[in-house]
């Protein structure tokens, strides 16, 4: 666990989950960053998925 | 004219990399429009209502892009047959090695913060995770149902973790910009808000003032309704009290919900900091607020960084809210110039706090505006592509953005928008914002600067005058370079006020005797 006050006080150390140019733009101003290659969840049934959403 | 279409299969782009890849095969020429989505059921109706035949992306799925051309014939085969280079990917210096959170965690433990923009349908779900394993989140996907957002805002408050957002655009966290956020300077003063363009105006106007930003910490459009109740702006509130680089706080906000009021003056009038209150659109609210006489209340972004500064510098003075008077002289020259048919004012903004606090005004002043986001007593424009009368459109609206860029990335609807304001005979100036910083466009004056040159040349052929006035939300420290954006402007013969509020003010006195 991570106290959100260190957060303030010694920055952030980002993990970047979608839009890839927010973690680029973090980069370039000496931010530490992984990038986690997101891709949506395949999905054969959409009534499955919304079960399968509610119960995860 | 000619249209095309090309799929993609089982290739995922997130959304800021399509918008790019849409702008840029728009520039080719010949090519009148483009879209770019990844081919969920909600972006298939929208193609489907734009005149893609429904068999043509009968078998698409949410993994699969979909690319809609229209244009000229043999440009739009050009650019279809050869759809790969566009989707090429500069060189990331990102580390890409994770496909999941532990992954992730894993290669980096220290990791204190998330910033999620996935699709709205799944954030929540990745938010969760994340809040799970200890981390603060900066999210900015929206479609984030109301539900969940108070789902994962009592869970993060259970957890002690800070959450901005869903709908969070901004935040500045110990001098980095997260977001679509400005360069700033570091100083002492600390500030939350729920309106993204809202807190970089508020940032960049601290920088020009030669002063600077301990945090800024947004918590997402809806945090302040009686439905979430507060969570991100209370949290944020605390952590500010207890930041000891922090010795002002200020909060930006739009009125919170009727129910949410006295929790928010509870909580304002405990902090033990001296404290600016700006709630746009709404000086009643301060009256219900009953915040002790100490708190400094203002209603415009300008007047809570001008009350802010003054603070920081000692100068503990209330200022009495912005003035256009020293500009009035150069409007009077330009008014000279216009046909006496020519008496509406419209507005084309990129920042929707902006359109917002520009509708404000106007309504203080006793003008009415159409709007596609009107504020209570204005009059909604059934046809968000059409002015009426006074006009105000946020060009950030869904209605826009999703079949197109968002303006702060690609200016191509709001240049359109210019020329189509030009050529209506009545219109007298046009309104508009200008939005510097990380992620934002590489030169927004610049791209709108041959529309703006077009539409006074339109109105000039036609015996009249258009006049233009602008304001620049960033700062010297921005790569789009503050000072050349204004060149830019002022060369062209565009008035750029101080502030958005200053240019909507200054709006309202060209019209304002012209009404009838």
């Amino acid at each position: 666990m991570h106290e959100v006050k260190e957060l303030l006080e010694t920055g952030p150390s980002v993990i970047n989950i979608g839009v890839r140019d927010f973690g680029e733009s973090l980069k370039k101003q000496g931010v530490e960053v992984t990038h986690l290659e997101w891709e949506p969840p395949i999905v054969v049934d959409q009534e499955i998925a919304d079960i399968l959403d509610k119960l995860l | 004219m000619s249209t095309g279409i090309k799929i993609k299969k089982n290739s995922y782009f997130d959304s800021v990399f399509l918008m790019q890849v849409a702008k840029g095969i728009s520039n080719e020429p010949g090519i009148d429009q483009v879209i770019a989505l990844m081919g969920t059921e909600n972006n298939k109706a929208l193609l489907i209502k734009m005149g893609v035949k429904e068999k043509e992306i009968d078998s698409v799925s949410s993994n699969d892009v979909v690319i809609f051309i229209e244009g000229s014939k043999s440009p739009v085969d050009l650019v279809l047959n050869n759809i790969d280079r566009w989707f090429t990917r500069k060189a990331t210096s990102l580390r890409v090695k994770a496909h999941t959170m532990d992954e992730a965690l894993t290669i980096q433990p220290k990791a204190n913060l998330a910033v999620i923009s996935v699709p709205g349908r799944y954030a929540a779900r990745e938010a969760r995770e994340a809040l799970e394993k200890g981390l603060n989140i900066f999210l900015f996907s929206n479609n984030v149902s109301v539900e969940e957002e108070l789902s994962l805002k009592q869970y993060a408050d259970q957890q002690g973790l800070l959450i901005m957002g869903p709908d969070c655009g901004t935040a500045i966290i110990a001098g980095v910009g997260i977001g679509f956020a400005n360069s700033i300077r570091r100083g002492k003063i600390g500030v939350v808000g729920v309106a993204g363009t809202g807190l970089q105006e508020f940032t960049s106007l601290i920088h020009q003032a030669g002063l600077g930003i301990s945090q800024a910490i947004g918590t997402g459009s809806r945090d302040l309704s009686d439905e979430i109740g507060g969570f991100s702006t209370f949290k944020a509130l605390e952590l500010l009290e207890g930041n000891p680089e922090t010795e002002l706080i200020v909060l930006v906000s739009k009125p919170p919900g009727i129910k949410t009021l006295d929790n928010l003056a509870k909580k304002l009038n405990k902090c033990p900091k001296p404290l600016v209150s700006c709630i746009l659109g709404a000086r009643q609210f301060h009256n219900k607020l009953k915040l002790k006489q100490s708190i400094v209340s203002t209603d415009t972004i300008a007047e809570a960084a001008m009350n802010a500064a003054a603070i920081v510098e000692g100068k503990n003075i209330k200022l009495p809210g912005i003035s256009v008077t020293n500009y009035l002289g150069r409007i009077k020259k330009e008014k000279k110039l216009l046909a006496t048919n020519q008496r509406y004012l419209r507005g084309i903004f990129a920042g929707g706090t902006f359109c917002y606090q520009a509708q404000q005004l106007m309504a203080a002043g006793g003008l009415q505006i159409h709007s596609n986001v009107p504020l209570a007593g204005m009059i909604k424009l059934t046809d968000p592509t059409t002015s009426i009368a006074n006009s105000m459109v946020d060009m950030g609206e869904d209605y826009f953005t999703q079949s197109s860029p968002h303006p702060m990335i690609d200016s191509r609807l709001s240049k359109q928008r210019i020329i189509k304001e030009a050529r209506d005979p009545e219109v007298a100036v046009i309104l508009l914002d200008f939005i510097l910083g990380f992620m934002s466009s590489e030169n927004p004056a610049g791209e709108l600067a041959p529309a703006i040159i077009e539409a006074k040349k339109i109105r000039k052929n036609d015996g009249g005058h258009l006049i233009f006035i602008a304001s620049v939300c960033g700062t010297d420290l921005d790569t789009q370079n503050l000072k050349e954006q204004l060149n830019t402007l002022e060369e062209i013969g565009v008035i750029v006020m101080p502030s958005s509020a200053h240019a909507a003010l200054l709006a309202l006195e060209v019209v304002r005797d012209r009404q009838n």
